[in-house]
């Protein structure tokens, strides 16, 4: 046995490499979606005026997942960066959900618990959240 | 102005927001939400839910090149995540009874008092400390890349650290802002770890604490498709090349950097609080 205090350093190493290459995929995935709703967004709307100035509720088909979807489905060229942006939500969720499992996989109890405790939380307020 | 003018503008200014937030560790909504309420005039509602993107967007899009550096501390970030966390729930209680004002002012005035003490250079070296019991036990001692070697440091003041955390929670519940600021600074002056990893680390966090209160803000209509596409688009990028730097950049300048973005954020905290327009109108 080398380092007994620093057992798993390498399995750790490796693991975290593969997180961050997951991560790499859910963010450019999300970044690809943003960007093809974006262009026929602006195709079609990069000539009017924005109307920030004042706020407006927005079609509410814009503020739920299954409005999204529907959205993105008809063509909506706003559905389609609304389901970009929650690609992009869904990607801490995803990380904290990998740590969990990388904790497990290291039999580290502690951490697995903290890990799905925060988990919890997240997708308590993000599907619990109207 | 149009559409496609107004895009460019957000464009390039969020590539400013995701570069600075993802070598300071604060996220883009520093740079976002003035951008957007100040030089647009655009609603304080639709500027905090591309500011919530931008976060987001910088913690996951620098994450990607992090975690593959070895720089944030995991155990660490799931750790005050949690304090964190609780802390959010307790300032959102805590909404109805405090006024929103003065916690603005005095949030700014203990930032303006930390940015002295975090652009100073540190007395001793976080890797020459002694091992925290507490630290030890819950694994925290970790290492990072520095001078192409990885350097071990320990972790100290949990408790203390767990406690600041659970009050950036709570600000950042109350005011409806990003609470980086105090997450590195927990990190890095009462926790004692590299300045690297205290940045990275909280890089992670605000991602998370973002992405619970991402549900609330997009059913409510603070997420216009159209301000999100350019803040994403910028800040990705942004961040990307901030995470390149990163491993080259001088702890020096980082700190310097990290205070002067301290100030600017303390300033317009005040300027918010005594002109009346913290958080939700």
């Amino acid at each position: 046995m080398a380092d007994r205090t620093r057992p798993s350093a390498e399995g750790e190493r490796r693991l975290e490499r593969q997180i961050g290459n997951l991560l790499r995929s859910g963010v450019s995935l999300a970044a690809a979606v943003v960007l093809i709703g974006g262009i026929v967004y602006l195709a079609r709307h990069g000539g009017s005026p924005p109307h920030y100035q004042r706020f407006y509720e927005q079609s509410s088909d814009l503020h739920t997942v299954t409005g999204i979807l529907g959205d993105t489905c008809s063509g909506s060229s706003r559905g389609t960066i609304q389901l970009g942006i929650l690609l992009l939500i869904a990607t801490p969720v995803m990380r904290v959900l990998l740590l969990a499992i990388g904790f497990a996989w290291q039999r580290d109890t502690t951490y697995v618990l903290l890990s799905l405790v925060v988990l919890g939380v997240l997708l308590y307020s993000l599907l619990g959240g109207s | 102005m149009n559409t496609l003018e107004m895009t460019l503008l957000i464009w390039a200014g969020s590539c400013l927001a995701g570069f600075v937030g993802a070598l300071t560790g604060l996220g883009g909504g520093i740079v976002i939400v003035p951008l957007l309420t100040l030089a647009f005039h655009f609603d304080i509602r639709y500027a905090i839910g591309a500011s919530l993107v931008s976060v987001i967007a910088t913690s996951s899009g620098a994450a990607a090149a992090y975690v593959k550096e070895g720089y944030a501390n995991m155990r660490l970030g799931i750790l005050l995540e949690i304090a964190t966390t609780a802390g959010a729930v307790g300032g959102a209680a805590a909404a109805a009874y405090l006024a929103s004002d003065t916690v603005a002012v005095t949030f700014g005035l203990v930032l303006l008092f930390s940015a002295y003490f975090s652009g100073r250079r540190r007395r001793p070296k976080p890797e020459a400390s002694q091992p925290d019991r507490l630290a030890t036990l819950l694994r925290l001692d970790a290492d990072y890349p520095a001078n192409g070697h990885r350097a071990a440091y320990h972790v100290r003041g949990v408790p203390g650290g767990f406690g600041v955390m659970f009050i950036a929670g709570a600000i950042s519940g109350l005011l409806g802002i990003g609470s980086g600021a105090l997450k590195v600074l927990a990190m890095d002056q009462i926790m004692r770890i590299p300045f690297k990893v205290s940045t990275t680390t909280s890089n992670f966090m605000i991602g998370v604490t973002a992405a619970a209160s991402a549900g609330v803000y997009l059913n409510r209509g603070y997420v216009a498709p159209g301000l999100a596409m350019p803040v994403v688009l910028g800040v990705l990028p942004g961040a990307l090349l901030g995470t390149r730097l990163l491993p080259k950049a001088e702890t020096r300048w980082l700190r310097i950097l990290f205070a002067m973005v301290l100030v600017f954020l303390a300033v317009e905290m005040i300027y918010n609080g005594l002109s009346g327009s913290v958080g939700e109108p």
